[in-house]
């Protein structure tokens, strides 16, 4: 047996370690216990503490939705707009600001459902942001309705029978319209999502990533995957890493496999760059490039 | 502060409505527009990305008015001059982000060239049946400055106006002309940069310690700070408090959307302005706004060719709406007849203004055309008898 004497005491941490990121005089959160936004908002914070990035040119846009929260709870200039408009916002405050770098967090209704002409055509325009999109599967705010994102056959509150709706494939539906970054991770890949994260910050252009959370309250239940404990053991036992994987083999079905890593990683002129470019060709000196609000 | 010499396009021009609003918004200091191509309106943004490579703006044509709209807020968050062009279906699009424009207290111009409506309506003729729109359209409460130019020279001074009625009340500010004035050429004015006085932004001068963004002035006013200034604020489309955070609480609101209403209506005397010809004598008055005040005016020509004492109110700011005025005017005259393109619509206002002291005749028109100013003169020879 231990002598209880020698257990040393745990040094005090005055500050939490994300004091820096967190915007303290908010929490606690808004979200459900075992929720994955949560730790996806953890996530970035690590990836924020480590990017060279200063933290003042840094912008965070939400929509609505639970995932719309989050903008509230970062201690960045941060947005919450209307719901799916997250990414035209984002899109606003980087041409206002070229300096600016954007990252649009939000849900999969926000993003892929009422804002998904929005997405396409960001991804399409190379827009220089980094979209963090975490798919619950359902609108978990307003109670569980089903999604563009749903699995087939999964029971929400609107497919009560089961869904019959083909869902979006997300990785893939960026990558096709032109995203130069993207990757999905579930919310047990925490480290590998945080390290994505720092990438896509890294990077110049349309950044995507996917995270898998399914709402542990109202889609977990409803579908048998347990509580948050339990879909932590279902995230580990299905997940597949494939970096590279071909995107048009990302289909979610339902409890099935989930690949999981990073799928693009390339290089494409963005939108800025290539007005730039092409008006400085075109028109050589004459040409007065807009630099942000100072000049 | 004065306009920047480089965007001042100074000299007398052939220009049609369309156009000179584009070179107002220039001549305003406007570097960031956002649109979605929409008839009559499109020739705004045709000229504004002719013009913006040379003079340091960023154009770029959005998948539709939602995003148009919503842009244009970041943009104004981020230190633009911010603007979107429309028309009817446009419009209504952008009504959910106008709501957003509102609450987050961002400064924007919106220049609606009205057309027919309802739905697809008339795309390519005049209307005048959105000035309840542009007022009430988006959900909640709050409020908007409008303006309503008659000639392509209107449409560039109101241009620079709205700009600066938007900055200094940090308000979406619209202006509504129509499809007739957007597409009428004449003559427009440009004067030198330094005759051109702009309204800054107003930022604060506090630390990020002390600042909390939506506390106002004596004005009722917040002052603004931009995104990558290091203030790091919060700003929702939520009820908020003055720290910008959301408060779900009816105290919240009530303080909250009482000032978004009342920094327009407590400095009302300072944003109303419209033109006000011989009613000192006037048995009626003709209101109007818009296209329909110059189609009015040879009906006024031939009544006062009879005898009878015609004074006209012309609206150049519509919203708000100058009701002090017309009771004044209400309580000395007989009548008001009110020409608009649309079935009765401002003339609620001017009813609801006039407190039953006056009568009030409308003069309709569905839009597709002007009014023929005989149906204005014989509504003048009706409100007399």
């Amino acid at each position: 047996m231990k002598d209880a004497q020698v257990v040393k005491e745990a040094p005090v941490i005055e500050e939490h370690p994300m004091e820096r990121i967190l915007r303290m005089d908010r929490i606690p959160h808004i979200w459900c216990p075992t929720c994955g936004i949560g730790t996806a908002m953890t996530a970035f914070a690590a990836a924020l503490d480590k990017v060279q990035i200063p933290l003042d040119n840094i912008s965070v846009v939400s929509g609505i939705g639970c995932s719309g929260r989050i903008a509230g709870y970062i201690n960045l200039d941060s947005f919450h707009s209307t719901h799916g408009r997250a990414i035209p916002f984002a899109t606003g405050l980087k041409l206002g600001n070229p300096k600016l770098k954007l990252v649009v967090f939000s849900g999969d209704g926000d993003i892929a459902g009422i804002g998904g002409n929005h997405l396409i055509h960001a991804a399409r325009r190379n827009m220089d942001m980094v979209v963090l999109c975490i798919n619950n599967f359902i609108y978990a705010m307003t109670g569980g309705q089903s999604a563009a994102t749903t699995p087939l056959t999964a029971n929400t509150s609107t497919s009560p029978y089961g869904c019959y709706e083909q869902p979006f494939n997300l990785p893939h539906l960026a990558a096709s319209c032109g995203a130069v970054y993207v990757a999905r991770w579930t919310c047990l890949h925490i480290r590998r999502l945080a390290k994505s994260i720092g990438e896509a910050l890294n990077k110049k252009g349309f950044s995507f990533i996917e995270i898998i959370a399914p709402c542990s309250t109202i889609y977990a239940r409803r579908n048998r995957l347990g509580d948050g404990l339990n879909l932590m053991k279902f995230y580990h036992d299905n997940s597949v890493i494939k970096h590279g994987a071909d995107t048009r083999e990302l289909d979610i079905g339902y409890q099935k496999k989930i690949t999981v890593g990073k799928f693009v990683d390339i290089e494409r002129p963005t939108f800025l760059d290539c007005m730039n470019e092409w008006y400085r060709k075109k028109f050589g000196e004459k040409y007065i490039e807009y630099g942000g609000p100072n000049d | 502060m004065k306009a920047n010499p480089k965007n001042v396009l100074t000299g007398s021009h052939y220009l049609d409505g369309d156009h000179a609003c584009a070179e107002g918004a220039l001549a305003a200091g406007c570097n960031f527009v956002a649109g979605y191509p929409i008839t009559p309106s499109t020739e705004v943004v045709e000229r504004i990305s002719e013009r913006f490579p040379f003079v340091g703006g960023v154009f770029i044509q959005m998948e539709d008015e939602l995003a148009s709209m919503a842009s244009v807020i970041g943009a104004a968050w981020s230190g633009a001059k911010a603007m979107t062009v429309t028309s009817g279906p446009g419009f209504s699009l952008m009504m959910e982000n106008i709501g957003l424009a509102a609450i987050m207290e961002a400064p924007c111009v919106i220049i609606n060239v009205q057309r027919g409506g309802p739905s697809t309506g008339l795309p390519t003729l005049p209307g005048q049946a959105d000035m309840m729109q542009v007022r009430w359209g988006s959900h909640g409460d709050y409020e908007i400055i409008a303006l309503s130019p008659n000639s392509p020279q209107e449409c560039f001074e109101f241009t620079i106006k709205a700009f600066n009625l938007s900055e200094k009340y940090r308000v979406p500010t619209f202006i509504m002309t129509d499809e007739c004035v957007g597409h009428m050429t004449e003559k427009v004015v440009i004067p030198p940069a330094d005759k051109i006085e702009l309204e800054p932004r107003r930022y604060t001068k506090l630390s990020p310690q002390e600042y909390l963004p939506f506390k106002p002035e004596k004005d009722l006013v917040p002052d603004m700070v931009k995104a990558g200034d290091g203030y790091k604020v919060h700003i929702t489309g939520l009820t908020h408090d003055e720290k910008g955070y959301p408060a779900m609480h009816w105290k919240t609101q009530e303080k909250l959307v009482r000032r978004l209403v009342e920094k327009i209506r407590l400095n009302k005397d300072k944003i109303v302005e419209f033109e006000e010809e011989e009613t000192g004598d006037a048995e009626v008055v003709l209101l109007s706004y818009g296209i329909s005040s110059r189609v009015a005016i040879p009906a006024i020509q031939k009544a006062r060719a009879e005898g009878i004492k015609v004074g006209v109110i012309r609206l150049i700011v519509v919203w708000p709406f100058p009701e002090e005025k017309v009771y004044e005017l209400a309580k000395k005259v007989k009548a008001f007849v009110v020409p608009e393109m649309n079935y009765g619509q401002m003339v609620l206002e001017v009813e609801r203004a006039a407190k039953g002291q006056a009568e009030v005749f409308l003069v309709p028109h569905g839009g597709g055309w002007v009014h023929d100013p005989e149906d204005i003169y014989k509504a003048i020879k009706e409100a007399v008898r």
